[in-house]
């Protein structure tokens, strides 16, 4: 033990501890900001937010006003994004994992992936397009289907790997038992990964509950509580972001106060997502 | 699973047991047919995007062509328009976000793969995951109150001092410019990059590292060793976070000062491709102007298409590939 270090092997020993430390600072940092901005959020928007402001709809400056219309179109617009958006989802990734074999699945599987990175403005131009062009005026529909199609391929992958965790003895079983396959899919296998696919789902509403470049020129945005498909609606991610622009003070606590209670929302899908995928992995 | 097979007993048990028919096969077929059109659906609505993003810019195409690229000139007034402001915007802006986030990324992932002990990894995983569930809106709400404010007062000023001999770093100190927009996408994309580069280390085979070690090799020449196998994965995962970076609207739109110039300076404002559809698809009112928009939407589909693609087949191969053998 008495080999004293070479040159060369200190200077091993010093980068070795110069890097491992720069990557637990990079971690430090990453962390550091998230809980800053989090902090943030909670700092600026809790002075605002009380039951008036939670239910009542937007006023002129200076008179209050709250985001009660907000909340209810955001609703109404993830309700819409769910049952257009999920059954689909649903059955493209049990196609991908039940008869996904071939090089037809091959492509699906590629096009979902590289589909659920498009930017959500591109979805909403898309939309325009097709929807809001024709009907000639924005509304709460074009908003839902634009959230739809973000929806789609998120769905269709964590379904995808979630019905790949079942067991094939399961499969088997019931096959073996006389089922045909439709039967084992829908009674044993979906069953079976009910929890994860209930998972994912939750995951996609979550992250387009946070979107907001779609809705801009689909559902609009609206001051006035509405629950109608054919005109526009209000929506939270919209009204942050006209408040957030606007010169005036008030609106900037407000825009504060809405994003807490945006942010609540999505953290209390992801906590209870962790939570519930934690006790079963 | 451990309740698994008596979830299957229930299952089989009702309503499913009505009519155990030997003849399933008009069923097999029926719900094959249909979860089958349901992923033809998905390639239809692909194919749809680019016919109408195709067909809504035909105006500006046929009128511009190809110098719609080249053009500097955004004027709704005179009619006219071109891309390379916002080309320039969107390309810089993406690229001072790679080079943050790219190290930071880099150096999250090998901490929680290589380094932390699993009671540390797995808190932090989910932080760092939660960054990306932050909503683009709320990452601009910060960035013009917080982040803005901060880089005008405290970076911006310093940089414009040490290095201000470069074309970089001159002109006004406003805080709101390519540099925010830049910094902001950093923050964005790094829990996209970070959560891939962690899949790829995670799949690089434990041989590597015992044969590293086992030659005398330190922790950090081990990872060096761990991240050249990854490489091509990794490469996938900057692909991804470019991808994302490219198309990213809101926050961009808030930050960025949205004014169709090309100027040196990182701190001059500029504009994005998605940020002028977002700003003015609302109020374009002539045909030309909104058709231009729309050809600026199939530019930014078509790219990040190719860019993600791309990212999944660098991906998939890494992990595909350990995926076979583990």
């Amino acid at each position: 033990m008495t080999t004293a270090l070479t040159r060369a092997d200190r200077q091993r020993r010093v980068t070795n501890a110069v890097m491992t430390s720069f990557t637990a600072l990079c971690t430090v940092f990453a962390v550091a900001i998230l809980l800053i901005i989090f902090a943030y959020i909670a700092w600026q928007g809790i002075g605002s937010v009380n039951l008036r402001f939670l239910l009542d709809s937007p006023h002129p400056v200076g008179e209050g006003g709250g985001i009660g219309n907000a909340i209810i179109g955001t609703g109404v617009l993830l309700l819409l994004a769910t049952l257009l958006g999920m059954p689909v989802g649903i059955s493209v990734g049990v196609y991908l994992s039940e008869f996904g074999s071939g090089r037809f699945a091959v492509i699906v599987r590629f096009v979902v992936d590289t589909l659920t990175g498009i930017p959500s403005i591109v979805t909403g131009v898309f939309v325009y397009a097709i929807i809001v062009v024709p009907l000639k005026h924005f509304s709460a529909s074009a908003g839902g289907v634009a959230l739809a199609l973000i929806m789609i391929p998120i769905v269709a992958r964590t379904t995808e790997e979630m019905i790949k965790l079942v067991p094939h003895s399961l499969r088997e079983g019931a096959l073996a038992l006389g089922a045909p396959q439709w039967r084992v899919t829908l009674g044993v296998v979906i069953p079976a990964a009910a929890s994860g696919i209930a998972t994912g789902a939750m995951l996609a509403v979550a992250r387009v509950s946070g979107e907001t470049a779609p809705l801009i020129f689909t559902a609009f945005g609206s001051r006035f509580f509405s629950y109608r498909l054919d005109e526009p609606i209000a929506s939270l991610t919209v009204q942050i972001y006209n408040y957030a622009i606007s010169p005036y003070d008030e609106w900037h606590a407000q825009a504060w106060a809405a994003t807490l209670v945006l942010m609540f929302l999505i953290l209390l899908i992801n906590i209870v997502v962790r939570f519930f995928t934690r006790k079963k992995f | 699973m451990p309740n698994s097979s008596s979830r299957t007993a229930n299952a089989l048990a009702s309503p499913w047991r009505i009519a155990l028919s030997p003849t399933g096969n008009t069923g097999d077929a029926f719900f094959r047919g249909l979860m089958f059109s349901a992923a033809l659906l998905v390639l239809i609505i692909v194919g749809a995007m680019i016919l109408a993003l195709a067909m809504k810019s035909k105006l500006s195409i046929a009128q511009f062509g190809f110098s719609f690229l080249t053009s500097r000139q955004w004027n709704p007034v005179k009619g006219e328009f071109g891309a390379l402001p916002f080309i320039y915007g969107t390309v810089v802006s993406s690229a001072i976000a790679l080079l943050i986030a790219v190290p930071l990324s880099l150096g999250i992932a090998v901490f929680l793969v290589e380094q932390a002990p699993y009671y540390i990894a797995r808190p932090i995983t989910s932080l760092v995951e939660l960054l990306a569930a932050i909503p683009s809106v709320v990452y601009g709400l910060w960035g013009i109150f917080v982040l803005a404010p901060f880089l005008r007062v405290h970076v911006e000023p310093h940089f414009a001092r040490w290095f201000g001999w470069l074309p970089l770093f001159q002109g006004s100190v406003t805080g709101i410019g390519l540099l925010t927009g830049g910094i902001i996408l950093a923050i964005m994309v790094t829990p996209i990059i970070t959560a891939v580069i962690r899949d790829v280390l995670a799949a690089v085979p434990d041989s590597q590292r015992e044969a590293a070690f086992a030659l005398g090799a330190t922790k950090w020449e081990t990872i060096r060793i761990v991240l050249v196998n990854g490489a091509p994965g990794i490469a996938g995962a900057i692909m991804l976070g470019l991808g994302r970076a490219l198309g990213e609207t809101m926050a961009v739109t808030m930050v960025i000062g949205n004014r169709p110039e090309i100027s040196a300076s990182l701190f001059a404002p500029s504009y994005t491709i998605a940020s002028v559809i977002a700003n003015e698809f609302t109020e374009a009112t002539q045909d030309l102007y909104l058709s231009s928009l729309v050809e600026l939407g199939l530019i930014l589909f078509l790219v990040t298409f190719i860019v993600n693609g791309i990212a999944r087949l660098l991906v998939w191969n890494v992990t595909r590939k350990s995926g076979a053998t583990a």
